[in-house]
């Protein structure tokens, strides 16, 4: 651990060759990489689906770090975010309310069909804000508590959406008859994703699907990267290491730990609404708890706190579940014997690699400077008492 | 809160503006009073101590000047402004700044980094701004960088521990910068915690002489929680005895050192 310690111990500032950081030259890199991936693979591939999904749950995951990697909050109920930037999809974007009619912005085909149709690009906007709300709601019943009492709020707000994503069929809250969810039947068609000047978004053509997601992740990336330098981003780890410490320095610690939830909350929704129009459903299965689960995974794995990290973490999980278990290993047991399918076991097989890597890596794959001082000196947050007298 | 009645009688004569005043201050713990209807005042840029034996309610009290704790009765009135109900943050913003007892630092930042969060609240810069770092954002942040760098060299951090992870600094060099980032927060008022905790005779003398030198560089006040005498009798110009949580003694020290008072609370009760 000594070499780890000496290492992690200044923050230097990156090398340098010629006027451009390595970490700049690497970064051009992989987005030239990925921007260009789509040429290689035929445009329908089940490749396209694989590396469409990954990008939606590296945004995901982008947003689940900032509440858990940048300002300690562990959330165990992201998946919220999801149905909510999900089901908004379905309200403004499908024939679900047929009474209703109202088209803006959608391709001529849409304009006779009955129901809400608005383009995806007011869609993400609206989801955002209507996240970024609920994320904030669900922020408030947390302020007064830390460490796991915050995971087990969040954990219940997490079940509380999706059994009134289940239930709101007839109804919600057992209030009235509206249908609000059409719970598990879900909401489907889904409009498809319209953007103007861009190639038609089909199923048989997922280059426009990839290139949107890769551009909404590299966005979601650089808001990261923006928000992690700046002094919200500082005032964030601040809580996360001495949240008394951090107050009596000025920091308004409840109005940052609501923008630390609303901000992971919106790109959740946001990317919601992408999965809503890309899988043609929104329906109550897609919203359980081992979704949350899936989604923290992956920046434990990738790092937590570290934005790369993250992104690796997710485009690595998230192959594994769509590609590497299904398709590749999934007659493995059968091959050797075994009588059942190597998909049955998938969350077995992540809590496998979760505990593997918390036990050869735990500081993630990619490693974030200041959770690798917390692993090498031993700290962590909430060794000293807490004496904020909450008034909210 | 309610106006108390101001009955104690000022033990010592009003000396300038005060730039904090408690009046009747009182914390109650369940039925433990920590603090018992204390009232006191901090003249401007004057560097006024407490002291008193352990548990007498010094740290609560600093607790309740900084918000952490909300009084049971009594009001704190920080530069004319009551400040009683506000949060740390709110009061911080007003001018107030502290170290802690038990170093407080960010481990895991860096002494720039740590002393960059003590100017949270004097800086503008909102998420979309960040976002976007429009030219007003990155000045604000080079001059929160260039500012934070003069405070640490002013305190006295060596440059090239400047960068590093504030949990590997020397013991000395994390009090150091506990002090940087309380003064990034440019305050009228600075509250010290027992500074001179764990340092050497030659450690706390320089430590006096600093403090003496932030009261006139930098026009700020200074109110003191310390345990050494010599550091108390050098530096203070007025001392304030605490007791069971209730102020026994004030004045200048060597009238305070005298005190049988004092002297009881200290030593017990003689003969």
């Amino acid at each position: 651990m000594s070499t780890l310690a000496t290492r992690a111990r200044t923050f230097r500032p990156p090398t340098r060759i010629g006027r451009f950081s390595t970490n700049a030259i690497l970064t051009i890199a992989v987005i030239v990489v990925a921007a260009i991936l789509p040429f290689f693979y035929d445009s329908g591939s089940g490749f396209m689906n694989d590396a469409t999904v990954a990008l939606i749950y590296v945004v995901m995951a982008l947003g689940l770090n900032i509440v858990v990697g940048f300002a300690g909050l562990l959330d165990l109920g992201y998946v919220a975010f999801f149905a909510i930037g999900a089901y908004t999809m379905g309200w403004f974007g499908s024939s679900f309310f047929s009474t209703a009619n109202i088209h803006i912005g959608v391709a001529e085909q849409l304009q006779s069909q009955p129901g809400i149709h608005l383009n995806w690009l007011i869609v993400v906007v609206v989801a955002a804000i209507f996240a970024a709300f609920m994320g904030a709601l669900l922020g408030f019943p947390t302020l007064r508590l830390r460490g796991d009492y915050i995971a087990i709020v969040t954990l219940a707000f997490g079940e509380i959406i999706g059994r009134i994503a289940v239930n709101s069929d007839e109804g919600v809250f057992g209030i009235g008859t509206f249908n609000l969810t059409n719970g598990r039947s879900g909401i489907t068609p889904v409009d498809k994703i319209d953007i103007p000047l861009v190639d038609r978004f089909t199923t048989l053509n997922l280059r426009p699907w990839y290139w949107t997601a890769l551009a909404f992740a590299l966005v979601v990336l650089f808001v990261n990267f923006r928000l992690r330098d700046s002094r919200i981003g500082r005032a964030w780890v601040a809580i996360r290491e001495d949240e008394v410490a951090a107050i009596s320095m000025g920091i308004p610690t409840v109005r940052v730990k609501l923008l630390a939830y609303a901000m992971g909350a919106a790109m959740g929704g946001m990317a919601g609404t992408f999965l809503g129009s890309f899988y043609n459903t929104v329906n109550a299965d897609q919203f359980e708890f081992s979704f949350s689960i899936f989604v923290l995974a992956m920046i434990i794995l990738g790092g937590l706190g570290s934005i790369w990290g993250v992104v690796l973490g997710a485009v690595v999980l998230s192959f594994i579940n769509t590609n590497l278990i299904p398709d590749v290993l999934n007659d493995v047991p059968s091959k050797i014997g075994l009588d059942f399918d190597l998909t049955e076991l998938g969350f077995g097989i992540f809590g496998f690699l979760l505990v593997i890597m918390m036990v050869l890596r735990p500081q993630g794959l990619i490693p974030e400077k200041r959770h690798q001082v917390e692993l090498t000196e031993g700290l962590e947050g909430g060794e000293h008492e807490t004496i904020v007298e909450s008034r909210i | 809160m309610s106006t108390p009645e101001a009955t104690a009688e000022p033990t010592l004569p009003p000396q300038g503006a005060a730039i904090l005043e408690t009046n009747q201050l009182t914390k109650q713990f369940g039925g433990l009073t920590a603090v018992d209807g204390v009232s006191f005042r901090v003249p401007e840029r004057s560097i006024v101590s407490i002291i008193g034996p352990n548990g007498a309610g010094k740290t609560t009290f600093f607790n309740m000047l900084t918000g952490l704790y909300k009084p049971t009765l009594g009001s704190v009135i920080f530069d004319g402004r009551n400040v009683t109900t506000k949060r740390p943050d709110q009061i911080t913003a007003l001018g107030v700044a502290r170290t802690f007892q038990n170093i407080r630092l960010f481990g895991t930042m860096s002494a720039v980094e740590n002393v960059l969060v003590g100017q949270h609240a004097r800086m503008k810069a909102t998420v979309f701004g960040s976002i976007l770092r429009t030219p007003r954002v990155r000045r604000e942040e080079r001059e929160a960088q260039d500012k934070a760098r003069e405070v640490l060299a002013y305190v006295g951090v060596d440059r090239r521990r400047h960068d590093d992870a504030a949990t590997y600094l020397s013991y000395g060099d994390q009090r150091r910068v506990e002090i940087a980032r309380a003064l990034a927060s440019s305050p009228k008022l600075l509250l010290l915690d027992e500074p001179t905790a764990g340092m050497n005779p030659q450690e706390s003398e320089r430590l006096t002489g600093f403090m003496r030198k932030l009261r006139d560089e930098r026009d700020l006040a200074i109110l003191l929680i310390e345990h050494d005498m010599k550091v108390v009798m050098g530096v203070s110009e007025q001392v304030t005895v605490l007791d069971h949580g209730e102020k026994i003694a004030e004045g200048e020290p060597t009238k305070v050192r005298s005190d049988p008072k004092v002297v009881e609370a200290y030593l017990g009760k003689q003969g």
